[in-house]
């Protein structure tokens, strides 16, 4: 049972070894905080739809599973889209239209079609909490990193020096940034793979 | 003179300065799975342009015609992708039937699109800027043909990226998105043409 939970979290890590959902991972990041923000967004809706779909996997018709996975999906994602805005409205203005498009992220139609639709309800769970987490890894990893370089601060905590804040690496928060550091998040983790 | 100006600066915008793959990162999953080769890339390419602007076109309609005047609003995610998945495969038969060659030439790339984000990722932009039915236009197909320049240049260059000599680890994908990374500076250059920001 532990496997299906460990198995998302490095091994199969959705964003850096799967490739799926990636347009978040490189819009979002460019702060740490703003990253989290994406990854708890994300993970809830898997949650939440890993636990509908595997409930209600025996009732669901062959044919129509992926319309009826599509809108499990659209009622989880208005359900956070509104918590946020109400919530966190600073964030939520931050993410834009990155939180209506959770919907189409591809990690989360893929586990409902591979591993929900197929599991028992507590494996169901387990996986998403190991996929989602290995998602906020690597999306944190991004906005660690780019929020690092280019401004100087972890969590908008200044730890690299007030002269350094002021003239930082600015082309690491630009979108440029974005896929130089998820190119080199990549290939590390390739390299530790294949040792 | 000055309204057709504001439209003109819309289309720029969206075509290269908000460029939507490598400025606003919608629609990635196309942009690295399809972009291997030139003619398949530019196959995606139209089919994107016109599922795009029927998209939008039908997506405006369903907000400011059923969903707003009703109060339905909240509905609007889950409206939007139920419309654009059956309008790719309403337009799949359609063109079928009565356009054989279109649709011969878009063929397998019209299922694809439905799992695109970039399409819906662009009905919801339009609703956000409060655009008017021409703005919708002018802004889709401006960003159609931005996602369309952009993974045919990739695509161009991922051909030469094969036979080229790179560390291991970097081999595939990570040098795409360097390469990437390296376009996107090249489209910052866009920011300040007739004054338009990111």
């Amino acid at each position: 049972m532990m496997r299906y939970f460990i198995n998302g979290i490095l091994r199969e890590n959705p964003v850096l070894v799967l490739m799926l959902g990636l347009c978040p991972v490189l819009a979002v990041s460019g702060s740490l905080r703003d990253a989290l923000g994406m990854g708890v967004a994300a993970i809830c809706v898997l949650f939440g739809s890993n636990l509908v779909i595997s409930l209600i996997r025996k009732g669901v018709p062959p044919q129509l599973r992926i319309p009826i996975f599509i809108i499990v999906i659209s009622t989880f994602v208005t359900i956070i889209d509104y918590t946020m805005q109400a919530y966190q409205p600073e964030l939520y203005q931050m993410l834009g239209v990155f939180v209506p498009l959770i919907v189409v992220n591809c990690i989360i139609l893929a586990r409902a079609e591979a591993f929900a639709s197929k599991h028992s309800v507590f494996a169901s769970i387990l996986d998403a909490l190991g996929i989602g987490i290995g998602f906020i890894l690597a999306i944190g990893a991004m906005g660690f990193f780019r929020e690092l370089l280019g401004n100087g601060s972890v969590g908008g905590k200044i730890i690299l020096g007030q002269s350094f804040h002021q003239n930082p690496v600015l082309f690491m928060v630009l979108p440029p940034g974005a896929f130089l550091v998820i190119a080199f998040l990549m290939a590390a983790m390739r390299k530790w793979r294949s040792q | 003179m000055e309204e057709s100006m504001n439209l003109f600066l819309i289309f720029l915008s969206a075509f290269l300065v908000n460029n939507i793959i490598l400025i606003r990162f919608i629609g990635l999953c196309p942009y690295f799975g399809v972009s291997r080769r030139l003619s398949t890339a530019l196959g995606m390419g139209m089919a994107v342009v016109f599922v795009m602007v029927v998209s939008s076109w039908i997506s405006w309609m369903v907000y400011h015609w059923a969903l707003v005047p009703n109060g339905l609003v909240y509905l609007r995610t889950a409206s939007f992708i139920v419309v654009i998945a059956s309008l790719v495969q309403f337009l799949e038969m359609f063109l079928r039937r009565n356009f054989s060659h279109l649709y011969t030439a878009l063929g397998i790339y019209l299922p694809l699109i439905t799992t695109n984000c970039a399409i819906l990722g662009v009905a919801f932009l339009n609703i956000d800027y409060g655009h008017s039915f021409i703005e919708t236009t002018l802004f889709s197909i401006g960003t159609a043909f931005g996602f369309t320049l952009v993974i045919s240049l990739i695509a161009a260059l991922r051909e030469r990226l094969d036979l080229a000599p790179i560390p291991e680890s970097f081999k595939g994908n990570p040098i795409a998105f360097i390469t990437a990374s390296l376009m996107a500076l090249a489209f910052l250059g866009f920011v300040g043409l007739f004054g338009l920001s990111i």
